[in-house]
Order: C-alpha cells, then structure tokens, then sequence
C-alpha cells in the first residue's frame, strides 16, 4: 500500500461524512434565504448561493490539499504558519475594508476573505506545538504565559477590528487548557461563574446578588467551621467576586461599544426594544418558532422569504433552518452538529501524540463555541454578537477555517499510529 | 509511552468536556421546543408579519332630490394609517418632513396608534393632501408600517338642507364596541338622512388579504385572494326634497330664527325643510370638521339645532282648527253655530282676550278672524257634554282627537332626531290638582293652543296636510326610494285616518280659505292660487311672539302643506304668512311675480331680538 491510497482509507469516514452533510445543508438553506429576492440561476455568481458554490468547491481543494501534504508540515511549520496569520490579522488593520464598522476583511474582486476566522486555525497549531513540546514535563509558569499569550496576541489583533464577535471565540480555547491540564477544573468552574455573574449583574441589582453571595459563604463557613484556615481564602473569594459585580456595571458602561452594550441589554432584559437593537432577536425568534414541528417547507417560509430577517445567509441562517424545517430541522442540525463534536472528542482522545490532540480540542472548542452561541443567538439565548454557524453560514473564510481545522485533525488522526 | 503516564490522569476531562457540550447542546433543544411547538405565539407574530388586511372601502350612496337632481356625492381623499408593529427603522426626519409636523408629534402619534393595537392599523394622518400622496406613493418602502388608505368624503351640490341630509363622522368607542362592522376610523351617519339610512348608503366593507414584504412592498394576495371578500357600493337614496323650493326657503328664512315644512298632502313626501340659522354642509366634512362643529356648538344662535324637527312650540292659534273639527264632529257646534264677543272671555276668575273684530261670530267668521271668545266657549261646552261621566273621559277623548293629527307623538319615519312635543294627559292635571281636581276652565288655555301643548314645525305641517286631505295623512318622510327610482318606499303608503267626517272638514277649509281671502292673513293672498290658511301668534315670556301660519294650497286639489315659524317676529299675519304664500307660489307657478313682497321678506331680519 502506498501512502497516499492510504491517506483517503484511513481518514475517519463519519467525520467526512458529516462535513459533506453539513456543507450540502449549508448551501440549500443559503439558496432558500436568498431565492425569493433574486430567484437567478444556482449557478449565478452573483448570489450569495451562487458564490458559496465556489466557497465549497475551494473548500474541498484544500481539504484534499491538506490530506496529501506530508503530516510533518504541520507539526514543523506550527509556529510559521501562526506567524503568517498573525502578520495577516496585523495587515488587515491597515489595509482591510470596512464593513459594517469591523475592519476585518480582505477584498478581492467580489470575493472578501476575513483572516480572524483563518487566524483561529493557526492559533491551534501553535497551541498543539508548544503543548506538545511540554509533554515531558508538567507545563512551568512561563510556558503557561507562553500559551496564553499564543491565544491572547491574535485575540487583541481581533478586537483591534472591533469585531468582538470573533474575539470572543479565542475563549473557546479554555476547553483545550482544561484538557491538557493547564487549567484546573476550579478555574473552568470560575470561568464560567464569572460569565454568569456578569449576565446577572446586569440583570439584577449588585447588592442583591453580593446579598446572596455573602449568605452562601457563611454558610459554607458554618459547615467548615472544624477548618478556620479556609476563612481567609474564604473572605478574599467573597471580596474579589463582589469586587467583579460592581465592576461589570462600569465595564458595560465604560468599556463596551453602544452596539454591544445594547445586545447584552435585549439578551438580558427580553427584548423591549423591538425597532432597534431586538429587532434582529424579535424577527429571528419570529420565524423560528413560526415553523413549527414540520416547518413550512423548502422555499415556503413567509419570514425567510420576504426577507423579514437581516443577514439571513450569514449570522441567522439557523431562521431558515427553524421556520422551513421546523422543529425537526432543528432537532437535525442540533444532532449532526452533536455527533461531529462527539466523534471529534473521541478522535481526539485516541491520538497518540499531544500535537493531535491539541489539534483535535481546538476543533471541538471553535466549533463548539461557534454552535452554541450562533444558535443561541437566534432564539434569545445568547447575545446578538454575529458569528457564522461552522460548515452551515454563506462565507467562504468561515468554510475555509473550518475545513483547514477539520481536514488538518482528520489527516493527523489518519497518520496517528506514525506520530510520535 | 510516557506520552500517556503524563496525561492519563487528566482523561476523566474528557467526560467534562462531553457533558459540557451535550448539556448545551440540549439546553437549546428544548429552548427551540418551546419556541417552535410549545409556545404558539410566534405563529401569530409570523403572519401579522407579512399579511396585510386591506379593507375597500365602497363608496357611499349618492343622494338626489325628487326630481333625480344630485345633491350629495363624494370625493376621493387617503388617509395615512400605521401598523405600528411594522414600523421598522425609518428615517423620521425625512417622514415628518412630507407630512410638515415635528418628530414629537410623530413619535406621540405612533404612541397613540401603538395603544390601540400593535397589529391593526390606525389612522396616523387624516385626508393628507394630495401632494403628499404623491410623495407618499413614491417612498412609501421607505417606511415599512405605513400605507395609504384611499376613502371618500362627502360633498354637496348646493350649500343647502343640511339638517335634513345629515353628515358623516368618524365612528366613536361606543359604536365601534356595540357593532363589530365599525373600526376605528371607519365613518357614519351621525345625523339626518345619513344616519337614519346609515346602512343602505354604507354598503358594505370589502377586505383583500395581500402578503408583503420587509420593505412593506406588496408580494401579492394570499392564497390567491381565497379569503378576500368584494366591497359592495352603498345605495342611491332618491329623496323626495325640491331642491328649487328648500334653495327659496332658506333665502326667505335668512336672517331669522325659524322653520319652514312643506309637505306633499297626497303621499306625506317633504317637499323641503328649512331650519335657521342653517350651515354650509361642508363644514362637517373633512380635516376641520371638529373644529367647525366646536364652532357651530358654541354659535349662539344654535345652527346646529334642528328646529323644524326639534324646537316645540306652543301652537297658538292654529290649534284652532283642530279645536273647532273636534267641537264640530262632537256636535257641540253645527257651522251656523253663533256667539257673541265682548273682547274678553270671562269664567270663573278666568278671562281671555280677544282681538276686535264683528261680533256675533260662527264656525266660520270664528276662525276666520281667530276669536278667543268662540274658541273658548266650544272648548269648554266639548269638555262639559253631559256624556261624560267625568273630566278625565272627557279630556281623554279630546285628546284622542288631538294625537289623531299625529301631535304629541313620534311620527317614527325616516327623520334622524324628532321630537314628540307634548300633549298633555288627563293623568298630568290629575297630579297637578288632584283626582278630578280640574275642570274645564282650568285648562281652558288649550282651546286658543296655549297651555300644555308643544308642537314641532313638522308637526304642523303634517297637521296641515291633514286638513288639506280632509281628514288623513301620510307619514312625513324625506326618501322616496333606495337603490332605484321606481323602487319607492311603500312602508308610508298606508292613510292615517282622522276620526272626523270629510264635511266637517270642508267647512274648516271654507273658514281657511276665508282667512287668506277676507281675514287675518289677507295680506298675504296670492293672485290665482286659492290658498287656505291659518295664522297663529305663539306668545312668548321671553320676548317677541312668535308668528306662525299654517297653509295649503289649491284649496280643491292641494299640491303643498305648509308651516311657517318666525320666532320673536309678532303676529303670524306680518311675516310667517307672507313666507309660506311665497313658498306655494313659487312651488304652484314655478317663479314669483311679487317682487317687492319678496323683497320685503328678504330684508327682514331678527336675529337681534333676543329670545
């Protein structure tokens, strides 16, 4: 057998499988947000579904590009590779176009290419590089700074083109210190207190919630009492956090961007504003629960097709999903999206190196982050902060991203038993 | 193999990272559960989205006069109406910039639709005017909520019969909560004619479903119009009004308080009705309608009172002739009848003055010269006839005979807002004096129309015609058919009868016509036309009498009924009777050859004499 008839034997065939599945539903409901307006040729270039064909079709050459290039390109060029997206994310700054006030893409012609969703690949490949270099030995303080600092610098580059969107997604990569045991399961555990007192600050008054806080530490004082040693790590836990409520209030105030500011309000207080900020949310949640069990049919969505809902092909793509296809639509695309992630956690864990491993969490991480929140967004349960739905959303940078993440994973699992 | 020793202990993070994603995972599933089949709400949110009901309004009826002339018709205007739970993110500025009002206005105006309903539309703007129509129609994507509602407004051919035709409003709350076909905004017959055939002239409402889009740009009808339903035109109304007589009445009638009825005697038609001061009709129509009625309600000569139908007045000396036809069919008096008159009546403490005049008077010169003597005597021996076991019987059954002539009672034909007036019962004296505490010359004031009597100018002109019938009347209406010319209204072809025989009558009418030739109303005889008439002076506490006459004419064959009322213009001889002889001229000849009697009419004024 020789290498490269192996190469396409070995790859994992329910990943491949599901990649194609996703992508195809992707570019149908694409077609069907955008049919009514236009009703053009698929093949017109012109549409967004017309474009997306020409996404796909590059998508899968460098999916087989990716397969047949030598596994040691990856784990050798890691810190390279991060370079080239890191001097692209900078180059944006300064020549990137401005679209709807983010200053995050490239323009070619009518194709636009955005770094930041690219930039997240190169960010894993370091990530697995250093990881994986530190295998021997438990990480030290200046190679968790290191690591850090890996996610942190494109991250900053990310916000610096004020989309807070995709800088948000650099905190998916908590799940992959979490798993290499950088992080402990306390700091997972405060990570995600932190994202919820910071919802219930604002939604509820500060001194309600220090109020409750403050019960629960003296009880737990009580409970502890044969230990008086926790008292202090006790009182200085309770400082800090009531420290961190009064300071989310002058954080939302101070530091976020109005539009931000009012899609954490819509979130947080349901909506009230339904001509500015809520109208997104409002509509969006309109079609979707409009759809029913069944839905409406291809093409037959009222709120899809006359347009009710704004960048349907992108950020809100899952409204198409949700009213054509209805709860079942749903309960489909929320099952293949759980079923790729499931099998790349299994993948993950079968790696015999912690390169592909890293490799591996990142893809589960972005992906993950990427599913829960896009689709959260539509139905109110997360903020209104536009990132595409993976392999589904109209973009070609999204798709690339995601196929580079995938493709890279699939070849380093098919080449696991070789790597050491 | 150190590459695992050194993770192994941190594999049991898989299980973390799993239950993490299939918790979320699931947190949204049954987040969309509830969203797509547990809650239904969002289905209604869907199609109030994109489904747009437009109602047609049909046009109203068009009103002619009897003689197939228009009178009231209508006009296309559009009304501004907002969904305000459509309306996206417009540019305000440039919106209230084609309407000229301020973003306060426009934010307090969708503040106020947004009250009624977030998903019916509501009238922002009122009748815009044309040119902003025109824009409206070019930007209208631009402002996804809104659209144009086409109507019609009322106009009038002539600025004349306005308390007859009535006008139209918008339907209030206590209409639009007791009939479901009325919305907010819709329009009705607040008055008149408009309101008694609110629901021939209104039709009936059409409704189009159409679909739009985000940018309110119309994708179609609904399931191809399946649920759409056509608007049906309202009805032609043909009212029996002359437009010549009721545009001469109201000429004569300028500068006086008063009414003028003329009635057709053979079918009860409503030749004209004039109530004055009167309005321009068009004043009650379009954008300054509140504003003018607010201005027409505080006028202090009340031109928006109906007196033809409304103002009661106590007869005076037309009541006569009822008074007299009852004491003939009675038998109290024969023609012949004659009793002397001193100038004043005396009875028991009571005493009525009486014009000079011939005496002995009868039936005839009685009338003919109005005596309060005669009058009172043959009240009081019809009330005294020694048949009647008491005074309650006996009023009883002169009333009978009063309320046969259609007074103190509702005629319940087509006329919006009539009054009864008042004829007083036997059961009334007996609160004021007790059981049969009263006796004839208690209430003697009755016999010349004063007292308890109320009557409406319509009244009197029905009552004329009754006289002019010899002894029935067709109910007075103001709309001889619907839809159709030929499709008259039979519902008052039916005769009310008149318990009194036919000669009784003619002598009354002998004594009428002897009246306008060779009595009080000399003056006002009319060369050619054989008139009989009654004049009448209305004593009024306030200030000047009120002068009123009766009349109808040929004699023989009479064509018009009609009562005059002056208010505050003295005896019934100087002004009520001229206007009446000029309205059965020019009704009877076609035009009017005494000018300088016209003109004298013309040039009288009393609106300065207060009531």
């Amino acid at each position: 057998m020789t290498q490269r008839s192996n190469i396409f034997n070995n790859i994992d065939k329910p990943v491949l499988f599901l990649y194609l599945t996703m992508v195809a539903i992707g570019w149908l409901n694409i077609f069907a947000a955008e049919y009514a307006e236009t009703q053009k040729h698929v093949f017109d270039f012109s549409t967004s579904y017309g474009k997306q064909l020409i996404w796909i079709c590059t998508a899968f050459i460098l999916a087989a590009s990716v397969l047949m290039i030598d596994v040691r390109f990856f784990t050798n060029f890691s810190q390279i590779i991060y370079g080239v997206f890191i001097l692209l994310l900078t180059g944006v700054l300064f020549f990137g176009v401005e679209v709807n006030s983010t200053r995050a893409w490239f323009q070619f012609g009518g194709l636009a290419f955005q770094p930041s969703e690219i930039a997240k690949y190169g960010t894993a490949l370091a990530l697995a590089s250093l990881m994986g270099s530190a295998r021997l030995r438990k990480p030290g303080h200046l190679m968790r700074l290191k690591a850090f600092l890996l996610v942190l610098v494109p991250a900053v580059l990310v916000l610096l083109q004020k989309d807070v969107g995709t800088t948000l997604v650099f905190a998916s990569f908590i799940l992959v210190f979490f798993r290499e045991g950088w992080l402990s399961g306390l700091a997972l555990f405060f990570a995600g207190l932190a994202v919820a007192l910071f919802v219930l600050a604002l939604v509820f008054n500060e001194l309600i919630i220090i109020g409750i806080l403050a019960l629960i530490g003296i009880t737990i004082a009580i409970i502890m009492r044969k230990k008086p040693k926790i008292f202090p790590q006790l009182i200085g836990l309770f400082l800090l956090v009531a420290i961190y409520v009064y300071s989310v209030d002058f954080v939302f105030e101070n530091v976020l961007q109005p539009h931000h500011k009012a899609r954490i309000e819509v979130l947080v207080h349901g909506g009230a504003d339904l001509q500015g900020a809520g109208y997104n949310l409002h509509q969006s949640k309109i079609a979707i629960g409009s759809g029913g069990l069944w839905g409406k049919g291809f093409l037959q969505g009222t709120q899809t097709q006359f347009n009710f809902i704004p960048e349907q092909t992108t950020d809100f793509i899952f409204c198409t999903i949700g009213e054509e296809w209805g709860f079942v639509g749903s309960l489909l695309i929320i099952g293949l999206f759980l079923a790729l992630l499931m099998r790349l956690i299994t993948l993950a864990e079968r790696q015999k190196s912690v390169f592909g491993r890293v490799v591996g969490y990142s893809a589960v991480s972005v992906i993950f982050f990427h599913f829960a929140i896009n689709i959260g967004m539509t139905i109110g349960l997360a903020p209104v902060i536009g990132i595409p739905l993976p392999l589904i959303s109209y973009g070609g940078s999204s798709l690339w991203g995601t196929t580079l993440l995938l493709f890279t994973f699939l070849k380093l699992d098919a080449k696991r038993l070789e790597m050491l | 193999m150190n590459i695992h020793t050194n993770t192994d202990h941190y594999l049991h993070r898989k299980k973390i990272i799993a239950w993490i994603v299939m918790g979320v995972g699931m947190l949204l599933l049954v987040r969309l559960f509830i969203l797509q089949i547990a809650d239904p709400s969002y289905k209604v949110f869907a199609r109030s989205n994109f489904l747009r009901h437009i109602t047609d309004y049909p046009s109203r009826g068009l009103i002619y006069d009897r003689h197939g002339e228009l009178l009231v018709y209508n006009e296309a205007h559009y009304d501004l109406m907002v969904i305000p739970g459509q309306v996206g993110d417009i540019d305000t500025l440039a919106f209230c910039k084609l309407l000229n009002i301020d973003v306060a206005t426009f934010e307090s105006r969708l503040l106020q639709a947004r009250r009624h309903s977030r998903f019916r539309a509501s009238v922002f703007e009122r009748q815009i005017s044309k040119t902003a129509f025109a824009a409206f129609q070019e930007k209208l994507f631009r402002f996804p909520g809104f659209f144009v509602q086409p109507r019609t407004l009322r106009k009038y051919s002539y600025p004349v019969a306005t308390h007859t035709f009535g006008y139209v409003g918008e339907a209030g709350p206590n209409i639009i909560n007791n009939d479901p076909y009325y919305r907010p905004g819709d329009y009705i017959g607040i008055s008149g004619i408009e309101r008694a055939y609110e629901k021939e002239l209104r039709g009936q409402k059409g409704l189009r479903i159409r679909m739009v889009d985000v940018l309110n740009r119309d994708i179609g009808p609904f399931q191809d119009g399946r649920y759409d339903t056509l608007g049906v035109a309202g009805k032609n109304l043909y009212t029996t009004l002359d437009t010549r007589l009721q545009l001469y009445g109201e000429k004569l009638m300028q500068n006086k308080r008063g009414s003028i009825v003329a009635i057709e005697p053979s079918t009860g038609e409503i030749l004209s009705l004039v109530s004055s001061p009167s309005f321009d009709p068009g004043l009650l129509v379009g954008r300054q309608r509140t504003r003018n009625y607010r201005a027409l309600q505080n006028d202090t000569l009340k031109p928006l009172f109906n007196r033809a139908l409304m103002a009661q007045y106590p007869p005076g000396s037309v009541f006569k002739l009822i008074s007299f036809l009852i004491a003939l069919e009675e038998g109290v008096i024969s023609p012949t009848t004659s009793h002397g008159c001193a100038g004043i009546y005396h009875t028991r403490g009571i005493s009525i003055r009486c014009r000079p005049h011939p005496s002995p008077v009868n039936a005839i010169t009685g009338l003919q010269h109005s005596c309060n003597t005669y009058s009172s005597i043959i009240f009081q021996n019809t009330l005294n006839q020694p048949l009647f076991n008491n005074i309650q019987d006996a009023f009883t059954q002169w009333r009978d005979y009063v309320r046969s002539f259609g007074l103190g009672q509702y005629f319940g034909s087509d006329l919006s807002y009539e009054l009864p007036g008042i004829v007083a019962s036997a059961d009334y004296y007996d609160r004021i004096y007790g059981p049969g505490g009263w006796r004839s010359q208690t209430i003697l004031s009755l016999g010349i129309g004063q007292g308890e009597l109320g009557v409406t100018p319509m009244q009197l002109a029905n009552m004329t015609a009754a006289i002019a019938n010899r002894g029935h009347y067709f109910t007075p209406h103001t709309v001889k058919a619907v839809g159709d010319p030929q499709n008259s209204n039979t519902q008052y072809a039916l005769a009310n009868n008149i318990p009194i025989s036919r000669e009784h009558f003619e002598t009354i009418v002998y004594a009428m016509q002897r009246v306008v030739n060779d009595g009080t109303a000399s003056f006002s005889r009319i060369p050619d036309i054989d008139m009989a008439g009654k004049t009448g002076t209305v004593q009024n506490p306030h200030g000047e009498n009120h002068s009123v006459f009766v009349a109808f004419a040929p004699a023989e064959n009479p064509q018009i009924a009609i009562s005059v009322i002056v208010e505050n213009a003295g005896h019934g001889s100087v002004w009520a009777a001229p206007i009446a002889s000029l309205m059965i001229e020019k009704y009877l000849s076609g035009e009017v050859k005494r000018h300088w009697f016209e003109q004298r009419v013309l040039d009288a004024s009393f609106l300065t004499a207060m009531p």
